[in-house]
């Protein structure tokens, strides 16, 4: 396939891309917008509010989730918040400063146009949601309250208690419902979407089993919109929910769509260290906490000695060493490999010395037990309830663990893959973060994406097909699709081998863990790159799916789901092993600074990775996006 | 630790169930409720049985998605906490733990103990919502929230929608899932033009699917964000006002 | 395919509350389970009023027999010489009768409602936490009173129970009744219940109305719990004392 990467941006200084793009978009006449079927597939942040706009808008829109309730989407979960330009702290925020701060953040590997409209964006998605309800901290006055946020010298980050995502998924949730009772969004839950359907090289839709009764359907728009998601799950263990995965994107990428950068993960520094083989997920803890607490490690390896037993002087707090100007604080890639090093070199703490302490002695000593617990009470508790330890008594244990994938689906400044007619919103696509993403970056990008981005751009898409029918469903290439589907789940049944899905999870799980995780070297990855394809021979001659297709059989869900990220964790690995630099979060041992700090290779890396499936078996190939920088200049990070 | 898990089994929708027994031998008490659960499981689909189907996602108490039986009671005898945040420390002194479906007309049985609760999805389709299409909002500090007010707004807001309260309730209500959507929207300045229509059109959706509250306070006892009865108080009141509200004088009130 | 919506019932007959709702407003309101527990209140509080004043009234027994009866002759003549005589009286039967209508109706209707919410019963014994045995029993304590309400009113109003029944002679009438053992263990039983009646009621009702205000919420369970102990103590000092002999002709 001749691939052009063209992301399409618009000409003009960086201020007035946006506009002038909305100027010059076609649009839809309002009258012709029931013409047009939209199939969203995610009711996430991205997808319930691109859902919910389209729908106001008038287009016809139908929306996939393999939920239950569209509210149950894996964003319901952040905690922390929201970033915005609003400089209602009046401490000199601005669109520019966020938007540089992103891309510096993203350790310069993102597209300057695209973050400097999420910067713009972010603050008519505040609006926004206050004019929906969401319950946004606030002072006393009535005024709306802001935190700092790692990597931001600046106050912006909105928040609703520990719950801001839940507030926000909620405020998008009430939208498209009252969407949907209108009758202007058609809601299919439990319904998971197991292929893309092109024709003639324009997505034409999708194709979906209903988890209950494992029927296959074909859903058919005049555009397809992926909301799914990312797929840190590749990992097994992560701070994503357990059904989060990677088969929306990796089926689209299968029918062409590029996958974009899928080695840049992130790991946060503060989860809970997993407590034996039968953990089945991690726990993110606040990254807030390392604001009072100090992290350390026995000087002495193998030191299985209770903390309270460590003198003082046995105890190194190797952040405070070796970073002195931020200590504790340093950003959450330098942290988490910091921990990772205590922990590899014997010196790890708690039953299984996964972990290292974070210790609140001193803080509460200085600070007294109230404030501690004012500041940080519900996280103490939910620490407790976890593993069993009151962390006023002893310190806590934390480990880092995966939380956020960058990479994803390639796509243009329209958000449009470079599938015509493909649309991806949300962690699923690669766009907004490059290699690192800044705390509460996140659910900024997927609101300004659905609200506010697809709903001007989709247009340019649309507007030429005024006049032409979706593809009728029992067209050929929607056959073709059905077949295949179901020619993938009857496989997976009869394999009838001996071992569960999560046994294969969980291997691999391990294998990208210990060879594509907070470090990287050639040798472990060319490792990975020959352990995987055998997991995955061994997955479809040995893996055991009980059940039947016709009932809800979750073991079979998981399956397939296992099936893609076997397929897609070889090229993550394959992505780390080509990106001979060290840049956010995919750190290559190779590249590091004498300091042990991550290493760019501008010269050669300053662009966008992006994957084109060649068929089973055989090596993808890859697509450059080069990225230029025309208003940050490059720098490399320093933290000492 | 050893103990005994009591599951109700049910093959579908219209099958008949009955409870298994299974043993289960040297678990952590470190173990969340739900990986006691993915540790059965992997047992059976060794035996060649097929596995227990029941709902989860997060498992950290926010989705909602998990919702079980535990001895009697939602979620289980720690207070304010979801199934999945359970953990066997807290149930060591049982030898047999009974677990079952949710029960209710509006939550039908899918398989095993995962149930249908899309009414509750129904109930903010009628009104759960505040009309603000994007993009005609104005700058959020335009509108002044008292800080108390915001707070209170949030306790209601913080509903995960597990559909505990209907499980718990000895008369399968949904008052109190009711009664915090509406609270959140209708504490807000942001919630008043709607406020009234809002209340009839929930309370009437719910009362298609769910029982009426007879003031047990099983709901608030069970819910695992501890969401106060005082919310559906709340929603009686502003029932009632509701029928003497002149909506057309809505404008003349401030 | 089989979509959710076919899974989950739709079709108005197997809904638990009403779906079509009636466009007369008084008949809308009394078609929601909320507009019914409203009227329960109401109508409960109005009962409240009436057993707390009908006690009271009753108590009089210990002052001795001119006293009741002069209370009893007071009610009849009532509003006089503004209104004929019993008008008044009447008015307030009227009432009360209305009211134990209403809050009967709606009780039913609301249990049968409750009953169609959960079809399947647990299979495993619920460990209930908040809910107590008043609040659990309320249709039976409710069933009770109105099986004692009928008898009262054979006993003291028309006399049909009591042998020695002469009408216009309450104290004597009272006496009369209230010596005979199983009797008066009747009228105790049955004050019992109605006080476990009141101890949840007096509380629920204030949630059915929407009295709530968190400051004030707590004086809520106060009231309720004083309200049932002082109908229990003085509707069952009577009987108890005089089948004991303290009271007597
Ligand atoms: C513990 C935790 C805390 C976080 N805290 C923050 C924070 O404080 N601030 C911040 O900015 N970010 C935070 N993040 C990141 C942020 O939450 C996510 O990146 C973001 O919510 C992703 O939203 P989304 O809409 O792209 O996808 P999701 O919310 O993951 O939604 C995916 C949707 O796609 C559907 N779906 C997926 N595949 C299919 C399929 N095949 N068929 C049908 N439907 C499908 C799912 O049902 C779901 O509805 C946090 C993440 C985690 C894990
Ligand atoms: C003097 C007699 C009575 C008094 C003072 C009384 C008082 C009350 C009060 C105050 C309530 C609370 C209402 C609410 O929650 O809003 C109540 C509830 C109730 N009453 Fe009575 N009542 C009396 C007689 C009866 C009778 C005769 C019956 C039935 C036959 C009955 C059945 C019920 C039931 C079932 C409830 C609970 C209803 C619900 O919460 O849905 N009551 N009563
Ligand atoms: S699994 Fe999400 S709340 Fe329990």
């Amino acid at each position: 396939m001749a691939i052009s990467l063209d992301a399409g941006i618009p000409s003009g200084s960086i201020e007035r891309k946006w506009d002038d793009y909305k100027f010059s978009v076609k649009l839809v006449n309002p009258a012709n917008k029931r013409k047009f079927n939209v199939i969203v597939v995610g009711s996430g942040l991205a997808g319930a509010s691109a859902a919910a706009t389209l729908a106001e808008l008038g287009y016809r829109v139908t929306m996939l989730t393999f939920h239950d309730s569209p509210r149950r989407a894996h964003s319901i979960a952040a905690q922390g918040g929201i970033n915005a330009a609003k400089n209602y702290q009046n401490d000199g925020d601005s669109v520019q400063r966020l938007f540089y701060d992103t891309v510096k953040g993203g350790d310069y590997r993102a597209r300057e146009a695209n973050v400097y409209r999420l910067a713009q964006v972010s603050v008519n998605i505040i609006d926004q949601c206050v004019a929906q309800g969401v319950p946004f901290a606030r002072e006393y006055g009535g005024l709306l309250d802001n935190r700092s946020f790692g990597g931001a010298q600046v106050s912006r980050t909105f928040y609703a208690r520990g719950q801001t995502g839940q507030q926000l998924l909620l405020g998008a949730y009430q939208a498209l419902a009252r969407q949907v009772r209108l009758g202007n969004v058609e809601l299919h839950n439990r319904t998971e979407m197991l292929d893309l359907v092109v024709k003639d090289g324009l997505a034409c839709g999708v194709v979906a089993r209903h988890l209950v009764t494992g029927a296959v359907r074909s859903f058919s728009g005049h555009a397809v919109v992926l909301a799914t998601g990312g797929y840190g799950n590749v990992f097994f263990l992560s701070t994503n929910a357990k059904a989060s995965n990677v088969t929306a994107a990796w089926r689209a990428h299968k029918r062409g769509a590029l996958m974009a950068n899928p080695c840049y993960t992130q790991i946060h520094p503060t989860c809970i260290p997993a407590s034996d083989d039968f953990q089945s997920k991690l726990t993110l803890m606040s990254e807030s906490l390392r604001n009072d607490g100090r992290i350390w490690v026995p000087t002495t390896p193998n030191d299985v000695r209770s903390p309270d037993q460590i003198p003082e002087s046995e105890r190194d707090y190797y952040l405070e060493r070796r970073y002195p100007a931020f200590g504790n604080l340093v950003p959450r890639d330098v942290a988490s490999r910091a921990a990772k090093r205590e922990v590899d070199s014997g010196h790890g703490v708690g039953p299984i010395q996964n972990g290292v302490y974070l210790d609140f002695g001193s803080a509460v000593d200085r600070l007294g037990r109230e404030v501690i617990e004012e500041r940080y009470g519900n996280l103490f508790q939910m620490y407790e309830r976890i593993t069993g330890e009151d962390p006023y008594k002893k310190p806590m244990r934390i480990y880092p663990a995966v939380h956020y994938t960058m990479g994803g689906l390639w796509v243009d400044y329209n958000l449009m893959s470079n599938v015509p007619g493909l649309y991806v919103l949300g962690e699923a696509n690669f766009s907004d973060h490059g290699a690192n993403r800044l705390g509460a970056s996140a659910l900024m990008q997927g609101l300004a994406d659905g609200y506010f981005v697809l709903p001007a751009t989709i247009g340019a898409h649309l507007a030429p097909l005024l006049g032409t029918e979706p593809v009728p469903i029992d067209d050929p290439v929607f056959r073709d699709a059905e077949a295949n589907v179901d020619a993938q789940v009857h496989r997976l049944l009869s394999v009838k081998g001996t071992k569960t899905v999560d046994h294969f999870h969980r291997e691999l799980g391990k294998i990208m863990w210990d060879h594509c995780g907070m470090a990287r070297s050639a040798e472990s990855l060319d490792e990975a790159l020959t352990s995987i394809p055998a997991l995955r021979d061994e997955f479809w001659s040995d893996v055991r799916v009980l059940g039947e297709n016709e009932s809800f059989n979750q073991s079979l869900e998981r399956a397939g789901r296992v099936a893609d990220f076997l397929e897609f964790g070889e090229l993550l690995v394959r992505d780390a092993r080509h990106r001979e630099e060290s840049c956010g979060g995919h750190f290559r041992v190779e590249h590091q600074t004498e300091e042990g700090e991550a290493l760019r290779n501008d010269d050669d890396f300053a662009y966008v990775g992006a994957w084109e499936w060649t068929g089973e078996g055989n090596t993808p190939e890859l697509h450059k996006e080069s990225l230029t920088f025309d208003n940050v200049a490059l720098a490399q990070r320093s933290y000492k | 630790m050893d103990l005994n898990l009591k599951v109700w089994r049910q093959a579908g929708p219209d099958a008949v169930g009955r409870f298994e027994i299974y043993p289960m031998h040297d678990v952590s008490e470190d173990m969340s409720f739900l990986e006691l659960f993915d540790v059965l499981n992997e047992q059976l689909e060794t035996r060649g049985e097929e596995p227990v189907a029941f709902d989860h996602d997060c498992r950290e108490g926010i989705c909602g998605s998990c919702a079980m039986m535990i001895d009697g009671r939602a979620h289980g005898p720690e207070r304010g906490t979801a199934t999945c945040q359970l953990h066997l420390r807290k149930l060591t002194d049982r030898e047999t733990i009974t677990v079952e479906p949710w029960r209710a007309a509006g939550f039908p049985i899918i398989k095993d103990l995962a149930v249908d609760r899309s009414a509750l999805d129904r109930i903010v389709e009628a009104g759960g919502y505040i009309t603000a299409p994007t993009g005609a909002a104005r700058d959020a500090n335009e509108i002044l929230v008292a800080k108390q007010a915001s707070d209170a707004a949030m306790d209601a807001a913080a509903c995960i929608g597990c559909g505990a309260c209907v499980a718990a309730c000895p008369n399968g209500a949904g008052q109190l899932f009711t009664a915090a959507k509406y609270s959140h929207l209708s504490l807000l300045p942001q919630g008043q033009p709607e406020r009234f229509t809002r209340v009839v059109s929930m309370v009437e959706e719910m009362e298609r699917w769910f029982g009426s509250c007879t003031n047990h306070g099983e709901c608030e006892a069970a819910c695992p964000k501890e969401i106060s009865v005082n919310f559906i108080a709340m929603l009686n009141r502003d029932y009632v006002k509701a029928q003497f509200k002149n909506p057309a004088l809505s404008g003349q009130r401030h | 395919m089989k979509t959710l919506q076919d899974l989950t019932k739709t079709s108005d007959d197997e809904a638990v509350g009403s779906t079509r709702r009636p466009t007369n407003p008084i008949r809308r309101f009394w078609s929601s389970a909320v507009g019914k527990k409203w009227v329960m209140a109401v109508s409960g509080l109005a009962l409240l009023g009436f057993v707390l004043v009908h006690m009271v009234g009753n108590l009089k027994i210990f002052l001795g027999a001119v006293h009741l009866d002069e209370y009893a002759e007071w009610l009849h003549t009532l509003g006089e010489p503004a209104l004929p005589r019993t008008v008044v009286l009447w008015g307030m039967r009227l009432g009360l009768i209305a009211a134990f209508g209403l809050h009967i109706v709606a009780a039913a209707q609301l249990t049968r409602m409750n009953h169609k919410a959960r079809p399947v019963r647990y299979q495993s014994r619920r460990d209930y936490v908040a809910a107590n045995f008043a609040s659990r029993t309320m249709r039976w304590t409710g069933v009770i009173i109105a099986l004692f309400l009928l008898f009262h009113l054979a006993d003291l109003s028309w006399g049909t129970t009591n042998p020695d029944f002469v009408r216009g002679n309450t104290y004597d009438n009272v006496i009369a009744s209230f010596e005979r053992v199983p009797v008066a263990i009747l009228y105790i039983l049955a004050n019992i219940a109605l006080a476990i009646h009141i101890f949840h009621g007096s509380w629920s009702m204030f949630q059915s109305l929407g009295w709530n205000n968190p400051r004030w919420n707590p004086i809520r369970r106060y009231f309720a719990v004083t309200f049932a102990a002082v109908i229990a103590v003085g509707n069952i000092s009577m009987p108890l004392l005089v089948v004991t002999g303290v009271v007597g002709k």
